[in-house]
């Protein structure tokens, strides 16, 4: 059993039973709510006749359902109006915050959170929505959870839950260059299994990790969950502090003070013990791509799709589903893999550095005709910044559609939806049957960076041939 | 669909009926329910679109479409089933579908809490025993009496020793699994923490 670690110290101190079943009651310092898992919460709430317990400690924006061409009201679609009234009355009779459209901060909810300050070292983490595990970043501990217990956090501000163990994830060297953050959690999901996870927390640890940006960290943390993992999470540093500074919500003036010496004090020990210790040579990987219908098949850009005999005898099952479900044959190049859309966005990569990265790749070049490219930013502050970076005219320039912010192709609640059987380059984080809108659409996952040079050369390409 | 929906309620220590097998490792939420069914205020019409995808593509071959699982309440799945996305609309799709119990190699976290909140038990068996089962239900129905009280299930047949977590088998059993009363119930203790932690303490409210 784990011992020390961040994840346990967060856990105790947030500790506020044992309940008689076995697990534990454990107190919620911030929780996140959407329009998609949030409504029959409410609906719950209201047949037992309870109320908001601590409104001060839910926060709401919208981002599943809402159109990123024209988002003007009502929206076209009846049912994702429906959605969002409903989210808007909701927290107008309950008195929770509301991050709107229009009003400077909305967006989806793991990047508004993280730039508004209200992610912080050391906070338990909620939301309905299983990429919470994003929050991990900074040091809190933080995983999605269902309906039911939304309801639960809203009446309670507290959840049953039986504690995770802990796996740390030991990240040497450094990413070479053109390498990025999506391919290192790619590799190790591809390494660990996408279930490896379950019944963990990841700890992702070592120098590759140390030096990650805040938003790259949040790109590992995000995608903790592709590898069977609820919750994962880096210990604060430097970084996380600087971060945070002059951040909306972050504490101010002698707060600020307070804060940070508690937060300082927030880490695993260096003789903490571990369920378990994994490694991963952080220098040896290439650009990743998947090929496959779940995260873990994915290759490095110089490989090939893996013939059966190659794969594990638990992985055979489903690379036979993906061979016919993707129409690869085992032995094929994932390199020069015609694509037709290219999708940049996303919770895992939608933030003003994944912005920055496709379009230095994409400046002075031109998407390839066969290919519909589009950009959605993660929120309407990431628009904001691209906008005075003036990257937006960069996308534009090449051939990509400026979009607004939202959740968008990632899972196609919005219209932005794969066709018959295309097959996208997307910066998301899912490459489900289906995942895209199109019950035959094909996913390839890769890095913004290698989405932008999939977008230039109309197939499959390594990034590394434009920015070296 | 089916005959009018009751959910469960209160303690559930037996359940009995035939079981539905469904082949596949890694089988993830949006397959259960794609996400353009997630446009709802209520779970209510969810059963019907389970698997919407998957029997389309199958054209009325998949185990949710075949006559003779109509009446089936007990499935049976392999490994990291329901993994992806946190929505609580898959298992309320299975369930209003007709499924009260679920037997696989292993689930994903998220999809077990959610299974649990809405009284819907998941067991795991070792692969070969879920091959056993499988294999059965497709030669012929396979009824089973599963028991809470000694996580056992048997056919006229078969018996197996089935895993739970004992924290959700004791909820099951007491008939706590909907968890806001049990959560409640320490009102106190909450306000306690809501004023001792140190971060609520310097951080700006709304």
């Amino acid at each position: 059993m784990s011992k020390d670690t961040l994840f346990d110290k967060v856990w105790d101190l947030h500790k506020v039973s044992s309940l008689p079943g076995g697990s534990d009651q454990i107190f919620i310092g911030l929780h996140l709510i959407h329009e998609v898992t949030s409504p029959q919460a409410f609906g719950a709430l209201k047949d037992k006749n309870l109320t908001v317990k601590f409104p001060s400690r839910t926060v709401a924006t919208v981002d599943h359902i809402v159109p990123t061409d024209n988002q003007s009201r009502p929206f076209k679609d009846n049912l994702a109006e429906q959605m969002i009234e409903t989210l808007e009355k909701n927290c107008l009779q309950h008195k929770i915050k509301f991050f709107n459209i229009g009003s400077g901060s909305q967006g989806i909810v793991h990047v508004v959170a993280p730039e508004l300050g209200l992610t912080q070292p050391g906070m338990t983490i909620a939301c309905g929505d299983s990429h919470t595990s994003t929050h991990g970043a900074f040091g809190s501990i933080a995983f999605g959870i269902g309906t039911s217990q939304v309801r639960d956090v809203l009446a309670t501000q507290t959840i049953a839950m039986n504690k995770l163990k802990v796996r740390q994830i030991w990240c040497e060297n450094q990413l070479s260059n053109g390498v990025y953050a999506k391919d290192l959690v790619l590799h190790i999901i591809n390494k660990l299994g996408v279930k490896a996870g379950v019944g963990f927390a990841y700890e992702f640890a070592g120098p590759a990790i140390n030096g990650l940006s805040m938003e790259e960290r949040m790109t590992i943390c995000n995608m903790s969950i592709e590898g069977g993992a609820r919750c994962g999470y880096i210990n604060p540093d430097e970084k996380t502090f600087s971060y945070m500074k002059n951040k909306l919500c972050s504490p101010k003036n002698e707060h600020w003070e307070k804060a940070l010496t508690w937060w300082k004090s927030l880490k695993s020990d260096e003789d903490s013990i571990y369920d378990d210790v994994i490694k991963i040579d952080a220098s040896k990987i290439e650009p990743t791509v998947t090929w496959g219908i779940t995260p873990g098949q994915s290759i490095g850009i110089n490989q090939q799709i893996p013939f059966l005999d190659e794969l594990s005898p638990n992985d055979k099952l489903v690379a036979e589903e993906a061979y016919e479900y993707m129409s690869f044959k085992p032995g094929q190049s994932i390199k020069d893999i015609p694509v037709e859309v290219c999708f940049i966005g996303s919770c895992t990569n939608g933030r003003i550095s994944d912005l920055r990265v496709a379009a230095k790749v994409l400046k002075d070049k031109k998407v390839s005709k066969n290919v519909k490219a589009f950009v959605v930013p993660g929120s309407e502050k990431v628009a904001n910044e691209a906008k005075q970076e003036g990257l937006d005219q960069i996308f534009k320039d090449s051939g990509f559609q400026w979009r607004e912010p939202g959740c968008s192709m990632c899972l196609a609640m919005n219209s932005d939806k794969l066709i018959g059987n295309q097959i996208s380059a997307s910066s998301s984080n899912r490459n489900f049957k289906g995942r895209q809108g199109s019950p035959r659409g094909r996913t390839l996952l890769m890095s913004p960076a290698m989405v932008a040079a999939a977008a230039i050369n109309g197939k499959v390409s390594d990034v590394r041939e434009f920015i070296n | 669909m089916k005959s009018e929906f009751t959910p469960p309620i209160g303690k559930i220590s037996q359940i009995n009926g035939q079981c539905i097998s469904l082949v596949g490792n890694d089988i993830d939420t949006d397959r259960i329910i794609p996400a353009r069914f997630l446009k709802c205020v209520n779970f209510d019409s969810l059963g019907e679109s389970v698997f919407e995808d998957d029997r389309k593509t199958l054209k009325g071959q998949h185990p949710f479409d075949l006559e003779e699982n109509k009446n089936a309440t007990i499935l049976i799945v392999n490994s990291n089933f329901g993994c992806g996305s946190s929505r609580e609309h898959a298992p309320q799709a299975l369930m209003r579908w007709g499924i009260r119990a679920i037997i696989g190699e292993s689930f994903a976290d998220i999809f077990y809490s959610n299974c649990i909140a809405i009284g819907v038990p998941c067991f795991t068996l070792p692969k070969n025993s879920i091959q056993d089962m499988q294999n059965h239900s497709f030669n012929k129905c396979l009824f089973l009496e599963i028991d809470m009280n000694n996580s056992s299930a048997k056919s006229k047949e078969l018996n197996f020793d089935l895993e739970i977590k004992e924290s959700a088998r004791k909820m099951f059993l007491s008939g706590e699994w909907d968890a806001t009363s049990a959560l409640l119930e320490n009102e106190k203790l909450i306000e306690n923490k809501f004023h001792d932690l140190p971060y609520l303490k310097f951080n700006n409210q709304f």
